[in-house]
């Protein structure tokens, strides 16, 4: 799925990345625990979270997640979103909570299962 | 590719912010030297996992890095509190993190169980009340 495509769906603002909308994304990872992101991510994947702080792009960083939804309509910081840029990553916000956005994206395709 | 290239940083454990710092530049690094995705990312999560720790429970430390085509290895030392137990600190979900550093997203208990996972070879050297060395290896080859 593309990017613009996940945009789309959420009804989501993008804060940093606007011309990276078309990067691809097989898979997604509902999580507010950035130890378990590091525990059990496996694809590069999009990460949707309600947990703000610099080290939910620093985490997604590490993984090579190239994507970030921040859910609950939560507003980062000018700071969250400058190393966010630095790093060529994409920041979105949707007022969604996290159930309802994975939810919206999975029975849209985005399954994390390979296509035939 | 060069021989042996050797890196030093210090580890600020006052800033929770800046944590990671260091696995970013060294992810760099090994990203120019054109090591392989899978083991840029083998190294980078470890010692992401293991730079988060030293600022959570041991008010930072330094790390060395040590990298050779056939062979990286991470040192990251502090004079932190030492490890009590690290049979339970390997037990996935055993944490002694508090309720503060679980609001910032950490302190699962994946920390350590998730070093050994991602590097070929991990040594832990504590004591209590004066410090731990944790050493990882990882050979680029072997994956």
């Amino acid at each position: 799925m593309k990017l613009s495509e996940v945009v789309e769906i959420l009804g989501a603002k993008v804060l940093t990345g606007e011309d990276a909308l078309d990067i691809e994304v097989s898979s997604a990872c509902g999580c507010d625990l950035m130890s378990d992101v590091l525990a059990f991510v496996k694809d590069r994947a999009l990460l949707l979270t309600g947990l703000m702080n610099p080290q939910v792009v620093r985490t997604a960083e590490m993984m090579d997640i190239s994507a970030i939804v921040f859910v609950r309509g939560k507003d980062p910081d000018e700071n969250i979103i400058e190393m966010a840029k630095m790093k060529d990553m994409v920041i979105m916000t949707t007022e969604l909570p996290l159930y309802i956005a994975c939810g919206e994206l999975y029975s849209k395709g985005l399954t994390g299962k390979k296509r035939g | 590719m060069d021989a042996l290239m050797k890196y030093h940083y210090v580890v600020d454990g006052s800033d929770f912010t800046r944590a990671g710092e260091t696995s970013s530049s060294v992810k760099k690094i090994l990203r120019s030297m054109g090591f392989s995705p899978e083991t840029i990312r083998r190294v980078a999560i470890a010692m992401y996992e293991g730079e988060i720790n030293m600022v959570i429970h041991a008010n930072g430390g330094t790390i060395d890095a040590y990298i050779d085509p056939d062979k990286i290895t991470i040192v990251m030392a502090d004079t932190g509190p030492g490890i009590k137990d690290i049979s339970l600190a390997m037990q996935e979900g055993y944490s002694t993190a508090t309720s503060r550093i679980r609001e910032l997203g950490f302190g699962a208990g994946m920390g350590i169980p998730n070093m050994k996972k991602y590097s070929d070879e991990m040594d832990i050297d504590t004591k209590i009340g004066v410090g731990t060395t944790l050493t990882l290896t990882f050979y680029p080859d072997n994956e």
